[in-house]
């Protein structure tokens, strides 16, 4: 019979075939070794520093009922960031809230309240009023990082969201994804830009400059990593809500006294 | 200042209510209306093809080397106004390098890739095979030697080869209908699956887009084919005219219905959404979602249809209104890509305010160019007609009128 016959390429040994199994799975851990070193390597030394990522989980508290829009941390932003001085473009901003007797909510955001808030919006009599700053949530589930088509948004190991500019291809989809409308478009490099919590200084131990600016401290940064940091102090000393929590974003950005107008 | 800042603070004026900051910019303008657009008239096109092929519908085969070089000047012109629209469209090849296995958007270009060499081509080339042999026996000069390369210097012409070639024309086309559905359903995913954006995010979003496509793509080839019938001054097919407008009515029944239900649901379900919805259809969305997309791009066409069908008018006076509702049809699909792209981002994500679309007229983003990518997939049907002759009167007996 035909199956019978013993063909050229079959006359291997079972130990010659043990062998060429053994050797090929051993090298197929080549790469995985030399991976693995090198990541060891990358560990005590980050770009040239001490600093270890996986150490580190950043996190803000917002207490609403502290911020008097006084637009400083705005200002900072844009001054540290060198984000572009025009009223589109924004890594932080404040919103004013008013809440008048007739049962109104008027919001607005004039200059993303760098400028702070000088006129009232409406002549209506008040009933109550707030400023709520916003800032990039850096979502442990970031819709913009699931959506960029390159990578060229991710998510670092210490959670917080960044883009390359260098290889973002300026699609603008995670402008789109984006549920708290954090994104925009750098007019001169024409790539996504946003908050990166001041990834530049925060990885030296410095502060936010936002929260660096606010005179009230409304704004709390810290790591949730690390138990004397005063983020922790803030999460066990507050009931504290995120922005659109039915999106299942999982946000970093905590707030506490916030309205249920708040969106 | 330059200019697109200066649009930035007209825009600024326009906006009503409450909108974050960084909402005034209109991030997907024209170009990205276009793709959807295009990408749809491929799908319903090809769509229309596989009737003849797959489903036996022996009346459209005029239409169907037509419909298969309109998918293909179309499918060639769909990647245009997205790498136009890009930032950085030198980097745009990255899509293909370093594709983010999370993001619907870099599945694109293997979807593109997919549909263009793996069914369109393929099917042109094994349809066109014979002819190219004929034509390249018939031509002289260079012409003989474009055609020898088309044909891939194939000289079989043996029943035998022939019969394969039919039977590789039906199996391609029978992958390729899941793939044009493929190639518009994903389109319409890429909206769908935003969830931060409740005019977009919605399951239904793919199947309407099909739907539309398909709608799009078979009033395209009619107005194709009757415009082509009117200059090679032929007697237009009746019997395809009237199959092709009743193919047209019960496909634009499935989309009306499948748009209805949207409607439907959105309001009865009133999410926290609705509101600014509803605000935005009635203040900026009217003219082209009411007037346009729903009544003369749909209700009138559909009304013709049926009462063209119903009194049995005589040939001349349905081939009219047949081209009249093609039109109209185009319109309104072009309108419902716009009110998708452009309305998905007329409300602020706040759900508080709404902001406005200033188009710009020049520039790579402003009108002209994109009525330039509208125009061009014609002048590219054009040179592939007169190259791949589509009228099968050698060949292909016609279907006798009925």
């Amino acid at each position: 019979m035909k199956r019978d016959r013993p063909g050229k390429g079959l006359d291997t040994s079972r130990r010659e075939f043990c062998k060429t199994i053994l050797l090929g799975t051993m090298s197929l851990a080549v790469p995985g070794s030399i991976l693995a070193a090198t990541e060891k390597k990358g560990l005590s030394d980050w770009y040239g520093t001490k600093y270890e990522p996986a150490k580190h989980l950043y996190a803000m508290g917002i207490k609403v009922d502290r911020c008097i829009g006084c637009g400083r941390c705005v200002d900072a932003c844009k001054k540290e960031n060198n984000v572009p001085d025009y009223p589109f473009f924004f890594r932080t901003w404040v919103e004013r809230y008013i809440e008048t007797e007739d049962g109104q909510t008027i919001v607005d955001s004039p200059n993303g309240g760098k400028d702070g808030f000088k006129t009232l919006p409406s002549d209506k009599k008040v009933f109550k009023t707030f400023f709520v700053p916003k800032i990039c949530n850096q979502c442990e589930k970031p819709p913009c990082v699931q959506v960029c088509p390159v990578g060229a948004t991710y998510r670092t190991e210490d959670g917080v969201v960044l883009v390359d500019s260098q290889y973002c291809i300026g699609c603008r989809y995670c402008i789109q994804a984006c549920p708290y409308g954090m994104r925009f478009i750098r007019p001169e490099t024409k790539t996504a830009e946003k908050c990166t919590f001041c990834y530049h200084r925060i990885v030296k131990g410095l502060l936010p400059a936002c929260v660096e600016a606010c005179p009230t401290q409304a704004r709390v940064f810290g790591d949730l990593k690390s138990k004397a940091s005063p983020i922790i102090q803030f999460m066990r000393f507050n009931k504290t809500f995120v922005l659109k929590p039915g999106l299942n974003t999982e946000p970093k950005v905590y707030y506490a006294d916030i309205d249920r107008e708040v969106r | 200042m330059n200019a697109e800042i200066a649009r930035l603070y007209e825009t600024l004026k326009l906006v009503v209510g409450f909108i974050y900051p960084n909402e005034i910019e209109l991030h997907w303008n024209l170009l990205i209306v276009i793709y959807p657009y295009i990408t749809g008239l491929v799908a319903g096109a090809f769509i229309l093809a596989s009737l003849v092929k797959v489903f036996k519908v022996k009346e459209v085969q005029a239409t169907y080397r037509l419909a298969l070089l309109t998918a293909l000047s179309f499918l060639i012109v769909a990647p245009l106004p997205l790498v136009a629209h890009l930032g950085h469209p030198e980097r745009g090849f990255e899509m293909f390098m370093t594709p983010s296995p999370s993001s619907a958007m870099a599945m694109f270009g293997f979807v593109y890739v997919w549909y263009l060499m793996a069914v369109l081509l393929l099917e042109i080339w094994f349809d066109y095979r014979k002819d190219f042999m004929v034509l390249a026996e018939q031509e002289k000069g260079y012409k003989r030697l474009v055609y020898k390369v088309l044909s891939l210097f194939t000289k079989d012409n043996s029943p035998a080869a022939l019969s394969f070639d039919k039977k590789a024309v039906y199996a391609i086309t029978v992958v390729g209908i899941p793939s044009a559905f493929l190639l518009h359903g994903y389109v319409g995913f890429i909206f769908g699956s935003i969830k931060a954006n409740p005019w977009w995010s919605s399951v239904l979003m793919p199947i309407v887009f099909l739907f539309s496509a398909i709608v799009s793509g078979i009033a395209l080839v009619l107005l194709i084919y009757m415009v082509a019938v009117l200059v090679r001054g032929e007697e237009p097919d009746m019997a395809c005219i009237d199959k092709l407008a009743s193919f047209l009515f019960y496909m634009m029944i499935v989309d009306f219905s499948l748009e209805f239900l949207d409607f439907v649901h959105r309001i009865y379900q009133s999410e926290e959404s609705i509101q600014i919805l509803g605000q935005m259809i009635s203040e900026r969305l009217f003219t082209s979602l009411i007037v346009i997309q729903l009544i003369l791009g749909m209700i009138i066409p559909l009304v013709a249809i049926a009462l063209v069908k119903m009194f049995k008018w005589p040939a001349e006076i349905r081939r009219l209104s047949y081209f009249i509702v093609a039109l109209l049809v185009q319109f309104g699909i072009f309108s419902t890509r716009w009110n998708v792209v452009i309305g998905g981002q007329l409300f602020s994500k706040s759900f508080r305010g709404l902001t406005a679309y200033k188009m710009a007229v020049g520039g790579v983003e402003g009108l002209l160019v994109s009525l330039g990518f509208l125009v061009l997939p014609f002048v590219i049907l054009y040179v592939l007609i007169r190259w791949l002759p589509p009228w099968e009167k050698e060949h292909a007996p016609s279907v006798p009128n009925r």
